[in-house]
């Protein structure tokens, strides 16, 4: 009986213990992974903020002129971000030009004409590929690519091109050329594997009604598949775009780094990345500092805008191996 | 209604043989790159990598010979430092995405991180060059770390909350059933079932941050000697490459190359490491 008595005194605080436990823990670690998760937030705006309180000086007294004027000229002061942002979208549009055609056939060999055993090898050096790091494909463009490209490729482009402005004259080295096919390099992997998820991402009803019609691989490829798929290969070309805005290492060892706007391909550039790249350290006046600032936020701006717009049309078709490929 | 004729036929398979070759042709000009720099690497680079190159610090200008065991160290340290910060941060983030956080949250906060890991490595050097180097006033392996994490945060959020998302429901409810609380749930049993995947996407990261070079620029700054205080600038290897690429002495370009062969030859490990780890098990994604 006695004991029978202590079981049940006791029970009842078993009972209010179990009804009643400490959400604390929860909740305290509920707001730390929110608190975590919301740095990509904070670091969005911090960065933008940082950014602009940095440059303030630089936009009050430049003002839109610093997009439009192109004079860099430290010693008198005078800033003008056109020569940057024209070496950094001509670099970037000569990568495109070289990457796009490439990667998409690329991707499309991966998924679609490709024997099945060769597939998977490929990927994986690609992924490797992507994996060198940026100064490393600059210092072998130094020393290796460039003077290639003064060998063979430049002499034969003179004289089949030579007649326009964008191959004219003497390729000394260092060149936009020689930056836009670095940047195409650093870009490929990207293109190809986020080209390649999109391709898998087209149903197969769509490749099994084409070869029912009797097309040919190719003509399924490029009527029932590629054509299926432009929207998302377009994400693709954004995407890269967008990491060919912002590549550094690797363009400021080649591209010369001359603050100029010529037509030709063989005079040397200069990016917005690379202008940071190159004279950060040694802004000595406030000014200066305060344009390179400027100069960041202009490239934040636009990588942001592009990827943006990246983002947006990948996410329309986003499977989950997409979002996966973009990383 | 009309047919085709065999002639048209056979040139319907001929543009088809054309443009696989074509593609063929493509892959193996997007691929020939990592065929080249590496053999470079090992042509240009073999010789001086030695037993000075990783116990001795560079040679002053004009003396033959040095290594970079200041730079090895140093990236390594950088690594700890940013690891430091953005482990946590990330792998804690992307356990928000996957085990709490509405539908519409967490398609905003994903769709940043995928912004953020399209945002320019040099913006953060800048950023942390504003908010750390100027106000603390000097270049420090501090900074140069925080760099490194912040470009870590976005890519481990992401691949964390994947590798998360793929646990199996039953884990979490039988753990919950079993009386154990929501956060040691996720602890003992979430974290714990994908902390393969967790930790493939970590060692990815650390691969990337440690072949970046442009946010180190001005934040970590470089230094020819050892570091003796993280209040310090502090040397790195790709740093180091880099400074010794655009030089105009040959034994620097000689070191430049071992540097970027024992760098590569990391990156490259770390690669593999990740792509045996993953191997046959269906469960880890990256």
């Amino acid at each position: 009986m006695a004991e029978a008595a202590l079981i049940a005194a006791e029970v009842p605080s078993a009972q209010t213990r179990m009804a009643r436990p400490s959400r604390l823990g929860d909740q305290a670690f509920e707001w730390l992974t929110l608190a975590m998760a919301f740095t990509v937030v904070v670091l969005i705006i911090l960065t933008g903020w940082q950014l602009w309180s940095g440059s303030t000086l630089a936009i009050k007294k430049f003002g839109f002129h610093f997009l439009t004027a192109s004079t860099w000229d430290p010693v008198a002061e005078q800033f003008g971000a056109l020569p940057f942002i024209y070496g950094t979208l001509v670099s970037s549009l000569l990568a495109l030009l070289i990457a796009v055609p490439l990667g998409i056939a690329t991707a499309a060999y991966l998924t679609e004409l490709a024997p099945l055993w060769i597939r998977q090898p490929l990927i994986s050096l690609i992924e490797m590929l992507a994996a060198i790091p940026s100064v490393i494909l600059g210092l072998w463009g130094i020393f290796v690519m460039i003077p290639w490209l003064r060998n063979y490729p430049v002499p034969w482009l003179k004289r089949l091109l030579g007649w326009t402005p964008f191959f004219s004259g003497a390729m000394y080295g260092p060149s936009m050329l020689a930056g836009g096919i670095i940047i195409a390099i650093m870009i490929l992997p990207i293109i190809t594997s986020v080209s390649r998820e999109i391709l898998r991402s087209v149903p197969d009803l769509q490749r099994e009604a084409a070869y029912a019609l009797g097309a040919t691989r190719w003509e399924a490829t490029r009527i029932a598949v590629l054509s299926y798929a432009k929207k998302g290969l377009f994400g693709a070309v954004i995407l890269g775009l967008g990491r060919a805005l912002g590549e550094t290492m690797a363009v400021t060892m080649v591209i010369g780094n001359t603050p100029q706007i010529a037509l030709s391909l063989f005079k040397p550039g200069y990016t917005l990345a690379s202008v940071l790249a190159n004279e950060f350290t040694e802004a000595t006046t406030d000014m200066y500092l305060q344009a390179l600032f400027a100069i960041g936020l202009v490239l934040f701006g636009i990588t942001i805008l592009v990827n943006l717009l990246a983002q947006l049309l990948l996410r329309t078709i986003a499977t989950q191996s997409v979002t996966r490929a973009v990383q | 209604m009309r047919f085709e004729t065999a002639h048209q036929h056979t040139w319907r398979k001929i543009k088809s043989g054309l443009a696989c070759t074509t593609a063929f042709v493509s892959a193996v000009l997007v691929i020939s790159p990592l065929g080249l720099v590496f053999c470079y690497l090992l042509i240009n680079g073999a010789a001086s990598v030695n037993w000075d190159f990783f116990t001795k610090l560079p040679a002053p200008v004009g003396a033959v010979g040095g290594g970079m065991a200041n730079a090895i160290v140093g990236s390594l340290e950088l690594l700890a430092l940013a690891g430091v910060i953005g482990i946590p941060v990330g792998v804690l983030g992307g356990v928000y995405l996957a085990e709490y956080g509405s539908a519409r949250i967490n398609s905003v906060l994903r769709f940043l991180a995928d912004v953020l890991n399209g945002i320019p490595s040099i913006t953060w050097g800048v950023v942390v060059y504003g908010l750390i180097v100027l106000r603390f006033k000097g270049f420090s392996a501090y900074a140069g770390g925080f760099a490194l994490a912040l470009i870590m945060i976005p890519l481990i959020v992401r691949t964390t909350e994947e590798v998360i998302l793929l646990v199996p429901n039953g884990y979490r409810e039988a753990s919950l059933a079993l009386g154990v609380s929501r956060w040691k749930t996720i602890i003992h049993i979430v974290l714990k079932t994908a902390s393969k995947g967790i930790i493939t996407g970590i060692l990815l990261a650390l691969a990337r941050v440690g072949g970046e070079t442009a946010p180190l620029l001005f934040t970590a700054f470089g230094n020819r000697f050892w570091n003796h205080s993280l209040n310090q600038p502090i040397a790195a290897l790709p740093l180091q490459i880099f400074t010794y690429a655009i030089s105009p002495y040959d034994d620097w370009h000689r070191q430049a190359w071992a540097g970027a062969l024992v760098l590569v030859t990391g990156v490259f490990f770390v690669n593999i490491l990740v792509r045996i780890l993953t191997r046959g098990s269906g469960a880890s994604v990256v």
